[in-house]
């Protein structure tokens, strides 16, 4: 069953297209990574599932529901900067998952405890314990991008969306925020989807990765077509793509039924 | 070395620091000598002797007529009138000025109203004030306050803009409303800009007063000042002009050290 539907999605900045004819479904659960050049509307399709701005044409469904004009709390975001909120301390950006629902933003009392007490653990879980009292200014990014996954995932979304998260960290840091993504992902069993330039990544953590490129091109003037997703891997499999994989599956459906058309499938 | 690239020891950095006090402090002197060698009754420059004499009496002295020291009185009403009027343009322009910065609906409507207020010339209005509020502490308290106002809020609004759309869409999908997010979200991170701001208006907030006081009032720092240019007092306006340098120096370093104190995370933001 379908979680996230994305139908014959347009996007267009004034006479400047982005996305052209986008269309995409995603199950409960999986982990999409999206990749694809500069500027060919990665960030933008990623905003528009995230409900910060609505597409000039087309739809996206979460559960059946069309979005509804802005972010909310079923959708969780981490970018690659300016995520946590450099006035609150750590322990104070968790409970801040908690507390921003509420009418005046923050905690008060016995629940203000129960939360402090939550965080803790959670600042526990993500080795950031030590750090709890500083401001994230004073945090190396890998740590302020921990904090802003944790905070995401504090508040519960059943969707994150991951906005080239590991863009700015060294290639040590970056594979222990894999594994530590990997582990809170093996716990919550949500949706991912992740913005990367990083195809290793993409197909690391990926259960799927799509591309997304322009199909027509003008030389004279680069910015006429929008971009769409091109290419749609299965990475599950050793990143074998979808396509190869249904040639696999209809050349033993061959061998079963020699009679069969040996055509390929139209959109190979 | 190029002298971009040098850089003042500890003992030099002193010496450099007090260097312009000293060479003022010098040109005055032998100007204030020079003019009294030639007429001892000279009242436009006293010397330093002088100053510093009166001074003394004027801070300790009591004013034969009410028994009061006048110095601590105008300075008590000088700062009552400067504290009111600053306290009630920081309080409009951080909740206009947040709500411009954060709101478009409310940014679209009064950011133009804004612009236009903020270039009316808060002397000019002076002489309404006097008529529609009289001539007592309410119109020299409206003076400050109209007059710093629109800067605050143009201010507090830019910096409110440059929040982070990241950080506003990250409240949102923590379930913040609009309401959670100015207030935990916008209103602690423009603090330290509202106290920085201030620091930038009290030039201005001084201007104000003492041009209000001079205009129509019976005590005050600026009133004095212009009451006794009738007798050419010069060493105590002097007294009372560094007096008021003093008081608005200590207040920007107390504005600065509170930001210091009250937003530590506010310095270590690169």
């Amino acid at each position: 069953m379908s979680f996230v539907t994305v139908e014959n999605l347009f996007q267009s900045y004034g006479r400047r297209p982005i996305l052209e004819r986008v269309n995409l479904t995603a199950h409960e659960g999986e982990f999409v990574s999206i990749v694809g050049a500069s500027g060919c509307g990665k960030s933008t399709f990623l905003r528009l599932l995230l409900d910060q701005e609505r597409p000039t044409r087309g739809e996206i469904t979460v559960d059946g529901q069309p979005l509804r004009g802005e972010p909310d709390r079923s959708r969780g975001i981490v970018f690659q900067r300016y995520s946590v909120f450099p006035h609150l301390t750590v322990r104070d950006n968790i409970v801040a998952a908690e507390g921003l629902s509420r009418p005046l933003g923050r905690l008060f009392g016995s629940v203000k405890r129960a939360a402090r007490a939550r965080a803790e653990a959670a600042l526990e879980r993500i080795g950031l314990a030590h750090v709890a009292e500083q401001y994230p200014a004073a945090l190396s990014g890998g740590m302020q991008q921990r904090l802003a996954i944790a905070q995401a995932l504090a508040a519960k979304p059943r969707i994150l969306l991951l906005d080239e998260p590991f863009g700015a960290l060294d290639p040590g840091t970056r594979e222990q925020m894999h594994g530590f993504l990997q582990d809170l992902r093996a716990e919550t069993r949500m949706t991912v989807f992740m913005v990367t330039h990083d195809l290793p990544e993409a197909f690391k953590l990926g259960d799927r990765v799509i591309v997304f490129d322009k199909t027509r091109w003008d030389p004279h003037d680069p910015a006429a077509y929008g971009a769409t997703i091109t290419y749609d891997f299965d990475a599950r499999n050793g990143g074998i793509p979808y396509q190869l994989q249904e040639d696999q599956d209809d050349l033993e459906r061959d061998e079963d039924h020699p009679v069969a058309s040996p055509g390929r499938p139209a959109d190979a | 070395m190029r002298l971009i690239n040098r850089r003042a020891g500890p003992v030099s950095r002193v010496t450099l620091a007090a260097l312009p006090f000293v060479l003022v402090g010098l040109a005055y002197a032998s100007a204030s000598a020079a003019r009294l060698a030639e007429n001892p009754q000279d009242r436009v420059l006293p010397s330093p002797a002088t100053l510093l004499e009166t001074a003394i009496r004027l801070m300790t002295e009591e004013d034969r007529r009410s028994g009061e020291i006048l110095f601590w009185g105008d300075t008590l009403s000088s700062l009552t009138l400067l504290f009111s009027g600053v306290g009630i343009a920081a309080v409009i322009g951080l909740c206009v000025g947040l709500a411009i910065g954060l709101v478009p609906l409310v940014r679209t409507s009064l950011q133009g109203f804004v612009a236009v207020l903020s270039m009316i010339p808060p002397l000019a209005v002076l002489p309404i004030l006097f008529i529609s509020l009289g001539v007592g502490d309410a119109s020299k308290i409206a003076l400050i306050a109209i007059g710093i106002t629109p800067f605050l809020i143009r201010d507090l609004a830019a910096r409110t803009m440059e929040l982070p759309q990241e950080q506003l869409v990250k409240a949102q999908t923590l379930g913040a409303s609009t309401l959670s997010i100015a207030l935990s979200v916008a209103l602690p991170q423009i603090m330290p800009r509202l106290l920085s701001a201030l620091r930038l208006s009290l030039g201005p907030a001084w201007l104000f007063l003492i041009a209000a006081e001079a205009v129509a009032s019976d005590s005050g720092l600026g009133y004095r000042i212009f009451l006794v240019r009738r007798f050419l007092a010069m060493d105590v306006i002097l007294t009372y002009v560094a007096w008021i340098t003093f008081l608005a120096f200590a207040i920007d370093w107390l504005l600065a050290q509170a930001s210091r104190r009250l937003y530590p995370w506010a310095e270590v933001r690169t």
